[in-house]
């Protein structure tokens, strides 16, 4: 007989309960199954009236994540046998409103995102028979790190500011902000900044650093949130001694 | 298009919206230790006070500096004062090695590691100190 | 509500004190807190301090340490208050008693040592 885990799956069906309660399941557990495939074991077999987001299961395209014992975590990159014995308790992405079941709303980050304009900004653009904007290497890998993010959002189910606070853009939406402005060929600091700098932007951040440690992709939002403060801070010294046209 | 997802959201009343405890930093170890730092703050600000007031008795002559120094022998002001080095030490060593995320260095093509950013940290944390004793009781 | 451009300001300030409360105040907290009133080392005399807190140059140091430490205790206590109580609607007043304590007790260090 082969080995099996206890799963204890968070539901909530609107149209039937208010809070939401725990459903156990008990699916194999092969070493090579990720918790992600004890779902689709459930919903294959046992329930499949069981709502959760998924799509690539090799960690880029960022739907999976989810509170795996209590720990943000992208399910397609969790193994089950990590937890053996089990049980293991897979939940909603904490401070996110939960629609149904494992299924969180992403309206909010898909705003706040847009905020920061994550796109390279240039005042003039160049025609395009003059080329593309060239990069050297040395210029790419200061904001290669923070490139890597796929908006899997656990950073956010990981922040406690966040939680307490929804109006704080966040760790994920700053970062990204961060891998722009440190884009060679990005000229759209300053309009990040003016969003950035408000009291919901990088002054409500208190460096709890769990954004950073949950990150599956080593982006380091923490540190790129830090970087900011004392750029922002360096700048606003700089325009109180240089004022414009000065 | 905020106006429509704000609006949207308007008409999902069911949709489970999780609270925070108030207790929320009790959950795990490490957002407890974050609250920790957070209330080395009230010690920093303690070890001020107490500095002031060693400052306060010796302007007021060797009469009044005895008696703070009595009354700092108190067991309730040592436990105060053990408690305040313990939080402000944790304040030093936490704020030492995060200052590498915010402070990225560069010498010519290369950053400067963020452990020798540390490193020179603790550096300054050695000699300062060592000034700082060697004034108040070698020199 | 605090004005949006004193924030930088206000990180500005706790982010120096953070670096100075760390630098200086424990090895002054060792020894006035617990080595001299535990005998581990020799308590210096009334004279010796005056005469070191007697130097211009430790005055301004130590005004300088007060009172970034207290401003950068003020603001991360705000901080904690919103984050550890979840009373971000009372800001007004958190922040007043929190850089006004700060405001009152730099005064009274810089007074102190001025008058020292």
């Amino acid at each position: 007989m082969s080995k099996r885990i206890k799963l204890q799956v968070a539901r909530y069906r609107p149209e039937q309960e208010s809070e939401s309660v725990f459903e156990e399941y008990e699916v194999p557990c092969p070493s090579d199954w990720v918790v992600l495939d004890g779902l689709n074991h459930v919903k294959d077999q046992l329930d499949g009236t069981l709502s959760y987001r998924w799509s690539c299961r090799m960690g880029i395209c960022g739907s999976c994540g989810m509170t795996v014992n209590g720990e943000p975590k992208l399910t397609c990159a969790t193994f089950l046998d990590d937890y053996a014995p089990g049980p293991v308790r897979v939940e909603p992405l904490r401070n996110f409103p939960v629609i149904r079941d494992l299924v969180v709303d992403l309206g909010d980050f898909m705003q706040k995102l847009v905020r920061v304009k994550p796109w390279i900004v240039r005042s003039v653009e160049k025609p395009l028979a003059a080329g593309e904007y060239l990069q050297t290497p040395e210029e790419m890998d200061e904001y290669k790190q923070f490139s890597m993010c796929i908006n899997c959002m656990l950073c956010y189910a990981a922040c406690p500011i966040y939680g307490l606070d929804p109006k704080f853009i966040g760790p994920a939406a700053i970062a990204l902000a961060q891998r722009y402005n440190l884009d060679s060929r990005d000229e759209g600091a300053a309009e990040r900044l003016e969003i950035l700098s408000e009291h919901e932007g990088i002054w409500g951040c208190t460096f709890v650093g769990e954004c950073t440690k949950v990150c599956p992709k080593n982006v380091n939002p923490a540190g790129a949130i830090q970087r900011y403060k004392l750029n922002a801070a360096l700048e606003s010294v700089k325009s109180f001694f240089l004022p414009r046209g000065a | 298009m905020a106006h429509i997802a704000e609006h949207y959201t308007e008409y999902h009343p069911r949709w489970l919206r999780p609270h925070i405890s108030t207790y929320w930093w009790l959950r795990k170890r490490s957002y407890f230790a974050f609250i920790l730092r957070e209330i080395s703050s009230l010690f920093v600000a303690w070890s001020v006070v107490y500095v002031l007031l060693i400052v306060y008795a010796v302007g007021r002559g060797p009469t009044v500096y005895q008696e703070l120094l009595e009354w700092s022998r108190q067991p309730w002001v040592i436990v105060v004062n053990v408690i305040s080095l313990l939080l402000v030490g944790f304040h030093a060593v936490t704020w030492f090695n995060l200052a590498p995320q915010a402070l990225v260095v560069r010498l010519g093509h290369t950053h400067v590691p963020g452990a020798v950013i540390s490193a020179s940290n603790y550096a300054a944390w050695v000699v300062v100190s060592a000034i700082v004793a060697w004034i108040i009781v070698g020199g | 509500m605090i004005r949006r451009s004193a924030e930088p300001l206000l990180w500005m300030v706790f982010s120096a004190g953070g670096v100075v409360a760390a630098l200086v105040l424990p090895m002054l907290l060792f020894l006035f807190g617990v080595a001299f009133p535990l005998g581990w080392l020799t308590t210096p005399s009334a004279a010796h301090l005056a005469a070191v807190i007697g130097h211009p140059l430790t005055r301004l140091a130590l005004v300088v340490v007060c009172t970034v430490s207290l401003f950068h205790a003020a603001h991360r206590f705000r901080y904690t208050l919103y984050d550890g109580l979840q009373i971000k609607h009372l800001n007004e007043i958190i922040a007043l008693l929190c850089y006004g304590s700060a405001v009152v007790g730099s005064v009274a260090s810089a007074y102190l040592l001025a008058t020292f």
